[in-house]
């Protein structure tokens, strides 16, 4: 498979991507990209562009393999077929761990915190690869770990300052309301420094005015942190609401790519999704 | 540092825990208070906690079961029993050759740590549990039939059936002699040095716990796959806190083997690793302070209870049932209240 290992080019045309990215090469790209389990072809022939610095939704019903499609650009699962370039790299075989050295950092669907472990601890956690030093002066106390111990603790509170968690820090991660769960995920995903962060159903269990102030987060964190994001999630009013591109998938199959707009009025994607009774997006469904 | 946070004050307490026992146990020798036969325990009750510290490191912080956590103690307790051997014409200082021993018996347990580890630390699962156990009855049986001995030449080791194949020069002498173990050993271990030792393992468990690769090994505990997308490398440090914890048992087993005169292999079979996950498990996962007290107390125990003779062990079983039946009954806890210091403990 040698031939993988080499630079594939960049696709000749880039849908999906703002104009504003479009001169850069995307963050995220897919070609063909696909997994079967057994007989099963849970994600098939999956090709997306997402630019550097976008808002973009992956909506579909329940089943439809978005969260398997995740699960394949942080390679929890090694993709069966097709490509992932990240920058325009191809991220061929590479593990989770080089994957989120290489930019992608994420949230879970069933939140996985370190439960055990304090709300400040899970954002240094987040941190390991940002603030480093040999475990050597982390086990005899050397002046390195005392400045770069000094380093975490900072930058850890300075991100639970976006969603106001610092006073937070010292409770048990385990212990907090659901809605704080899913922001302390998003905050241990942003201190992994990504350019592309993935959330999936960020918004899940959230009241509407939670919903709200997560849409504003999510516009905040990607205008402070210049990143692309890329979201699953079931809440029309946030997806529609904020992401620029969106792309709709059923059966493992991308049936549209498109604007808010024009998912809105499509009618593949109403039959199979949003319902005839979605009209004009100003409602809120949840499945 | 104006506050201390809750982890600093629980290891503050940890070290404070054993300096007051340890300067209890001395007062009460020193006024001639205590009996000959705990006076005998003292250095094995430092040993056993050193283990007991040792493997929950394995067991509580990183979340792996480890059944073979003597046989560790057995590589340093026989590394450190011919260390001390040979040393003892090059280093007069019995303290710096009892320091010596131990660096070598810790050494050697490293090193069998790592050959376990590399192969096994990169399953998922329960794979450590079983290759551990496996691992302890191989390495009593390996000392069983090992032979080695010193003479002007320098060391003899020989895997053959007698001592004989050892050809040693007429002023040789054996020092491990196959099922006999190793005899002859002359006493380096005081309770002072026992005290030393688990000021040290302390403070490179609580260090670790405490640090950036500490956090990452629990991270790897309560959740692999969220670990793993914030890019901790999952093997790596299922191997650090496999190996420290080999380490420190190894160091254990030198102060254990250099108390008495003669140990033999079977002394590390597979009860006294279960005896120290009791110490683990009774203390409370991953409470460092926990399993001090527990390893201390059960060691104590049989000797205690001795004037019940024949009943002894029967009864020790039952002292471990209400004690495990006590501390988690939800009545206990809430009339007593936990300990406020568990909390930060890292559970």
């Amino acid at each position: 498979m040698s031939d993988r290992k080499t630079k594939l080019a960049p696709l000749p045309s880039v849908n999906f991507v703002p104009e504003r990215d479009a001169a850069f090469t995307p963050i995220l790209e897919c070609r063909g990209l696909g997994i079967n389990f057994g007989g099963l072809s849970a994600v098939n022939d999956f090709n997306l562009a997402i630019g550097r610095t976008e808002i973009a939704g992956l909506i579909g019903p329940n089943g439809a393999g978005k969260t398997t499609v995740f699960n394949l650009l942080t390679k929890v699962y090694q993709p069966t077929k097709g490509a992932i370039l990240l920058n325009g790299v191809d991220t061929f075989d590479k593990t989770s761990v080089q994957i989120s050295k290489m930019g992608i950092a994420r949230t879970f669907q069933n939140i996985r915190l370190f439960a055990n472990l304090s709300v400040e601890d899970n954002v240094k956690i987040g941190l390991h690869n940002q603030i480093k030093y040999s475990e050597i002066s982390g086990l005899l106390r050397l002046p390195s770990y005392w400045k770069q111990e000094r380093k975490a603790r900072e930058r850890a509170r300075q991100l639970l300052s976006i969603f106001d968690m610092q006073d937070l820090a010292e409770s048990k991660a385990g212990s907090l309301p659901y809605g704080a769960q899913r922001r302390l995920e998003i905050v241990r995903a942003l201190a992994a420094k990504p350019s592309l962060l993935l959330l999936d159903e960020p918004a899940a269990g959230m009241n509407p005015s939670e919903t709200a102030e997560l849409m504003d987060n999510i516009v905040k964190i990607r205008d402070v942190f210049q990143i692309a994001i890329f979201l699953i999630e079931h809440d029309m009013r946030l997806v529609m609401g904020i992401c620029e591109g969106i792309c709709v998938v059923n059966f493992g199959n991308i049936i549209a790519k498109g604007t808010p707009d024009e998912i809105r009025g499509n009618p593949e994607v109403i039959e199979a999704y949003l319902g005839k009774g979605f009209v004009g997006g100003s409602e809120s469904r949840k499945y | 540092m104006k506050r201390l946070s809750r982890t600093a004050k629980t290891d503050i307490f940890t070290y404070s825990l054993v300096t007051v026992g340890f300067i209890a146990a001395q007062l009460t020798q020193g006024a001639g208070l205590m009996s000959s036969s705990l006076k005998g325990q003292l250095v094995p009750i430092c040993a056993y906690i050193v283990m007991a510290v040792s493997l929950n490191l394995t067991v509580g912080i990183l979340g792996e079961l480890s059944l073979g956590h003597a046989g560790f103690m057995s590589i340093g307790a026989f590394a450190g029993a011919v260390a001390a051997a040979v040393l003892e014409p090059i280093i007069p200082v019995p303290e710096i050759r009892l320091a010596a021993a131990m660096i070598i018996g810790a050494v050697f347990a490293g090193i069998a740590g790592i050959l376990i580890g590399v192969p096994v630390l990169r399953l998922k699962g329960d794979y450590l549990a079983i290759v551990t156990l496996a691992f302890g009855e191989i390495v009593l049986n390996l000392i069983n039939c090992l032979y080695v001995g010193v003479d002007s030449k320098g060391l003899r080791i020989s895997m053959l059936t007698s001592a004989e194949a050892l050809r040693l020069n007429p002023d040789g002498r054996v020092i491990i002699n196959g099922p006999v173990g190793a005899s002859g050993i002359t006493k380096l271990s005081s309770f002072t040095a026992g005290f030393l030792l688990i000021l040290i393992t302390l403070f490179i468990v609580q260090n670790l716990v405490n640090s950036r690769a500490g956090r990452a090994i629990l991270a790897v505990r309560d959740n692999r796959i969220s670990a793993e997308s914030v890019g901790i490398s999952v093997t790596k440090h299922k191997m650090i806190a496999f190996v420290i914890s080999a380490v420190l048992a190894g160091a254990a087993g030198v102060l254990f083997a250099l108390n008495i005169n003669t140990i033999v292999p079977t002394k590390f079979n597979f009860n006294t690793s279960i005896l120290v996950l009791v110490f683990v498990v009774l203390g409370g996962l991953g409470n460092i302070w926990g399993s001090i007290i527990a390893a201390a107390v059960l060691t104590v125990l049989p000797e205690a209870l001795r004037g019940f003779n024949n009943y002894r062990m029967l009864a020790y079983a039952i002292v471990l049932i209400l004690v495990m039946l006590l501390t988690n009954s939800a009545f206990i806890k809430s009339t007593l209240g936990r300990p406020r210091l568990k909390r930060g403990a890292k559970t």
